[in-house]
């Protein structure tokens, strides 16, 4: 039954949307992290999305989308002289994340819109396929 | 008149249409998939391609397999031209893909009724009343 895989499909897009929502939260959270070095501090994270297809069909549409991994933002971090910070390294530095509000904001509507739209996917694939399960009725 | 081709085009349209939301759905999913190009077909090609019963797979072997209409060939999947290209190669223009699946749904539910309708007069000639 063909119109089952949509539930599939749209699960994939949910889940990806949410990973993308959990992420910008996570660096939301963390955009003022302060540390005593580069290799701590906090680096805004996000996910990089790739479409799957069938293995058996590679030429067909795609059936939904994974996640293939996490990255960490490569921008500069900030630093900052704060001799009187308890977290100051020798020179009396502190570094403070990377994470740009704006591009996470932004991310967030966009996450969520996604998120929706896929919501909405499964709700019209529901619809038709219990007037399926009705039809001679 | 045979029963197996009391419901007509209608079959070979609603399978076609669920097929279609399928690969619309795949669309929407990859809506911020950089680099996914947006995939759909023509339905109504498809639809005159497996209506003509004299052109579809024969069976002549015991080993041959039916070939099930609403399969639509990758080949005949054709790529969306976007209206505004976007850097990151992605061609999904989720406003279009929402219409368009909208629209498919509908025409997935009349399908439903025309069907509904044969039944109902099949039923009414089998009890005859």
């Amino acid at each position: 039954m063909s119109m089952l895989k949509i539930f599939d499909t749209a699960g994939t897009g949910m889940t990806a949307q949410s990973l993308r929502l959990n992420l910008v939260a996570s660096n939301m959270a963390n955009v003022d992290n302060v540390s005593s070095s580069i290799e701590q501090t906090y680096r805004a994270r996000h996910p990089v999305f790739s479409a799957l297809f069938n293995q058996f069909n590679p030429d067909d549409p795609a059936v939904g989308v994974g996640v293939k991994g996490v990255i960490e933002s490569q921008t500069a971090l900030k630093m900052e002289y704060a001799p009187n910070h308890p977290l100051a390294d020798t020179d009396g530095y502190i570094y403070r994340s990377n994470v740009d509000l704006a591009e996470e904001m932004a991310n967030m509507i966009s996450a969520s819109r996604s998120y929706q739209s896929n919501v909405e996917v499964v709700n019209s694939a529901k619809q038709l396929l219990s007037a399926t399960l009705r039809l001679g009725e | 008149m045979n029963i197996d081709e009391a419901f007509g085009i209608h079959e070979q349209a609603l399978k076609l249409k669920a097929r279609r939301a399928e690969v619309l759905a795949g669309n929407i999913a990859n809506a911020d998939t950089p680099g996914y190009k947006a995939r759909d077909f023509d339905f109504h090609q498809m639809l005159r391609q497996q209506m003509p019963r004299m052109d579809r797979m024969q069976v002549t072997q015991t080993g041959h397999i039916q070939a099930e209409a609403g399969i639509v060939p990758a080949g005949q999947m054709a790529y969306r031209v976007p209206l505004q290209p976007s850097l990151d190669g992605n061609s999904v223009d989720t406003q279009l893909e929402h219409s368009a699946f909208a629209s498919n749904a509908l025409e997935y539910q009349a399908s439903l009724r025309f069907l509904s309708g044969n039944i109902r007069k099949l039923l009414t000639a089998i009890k005859g009343q």
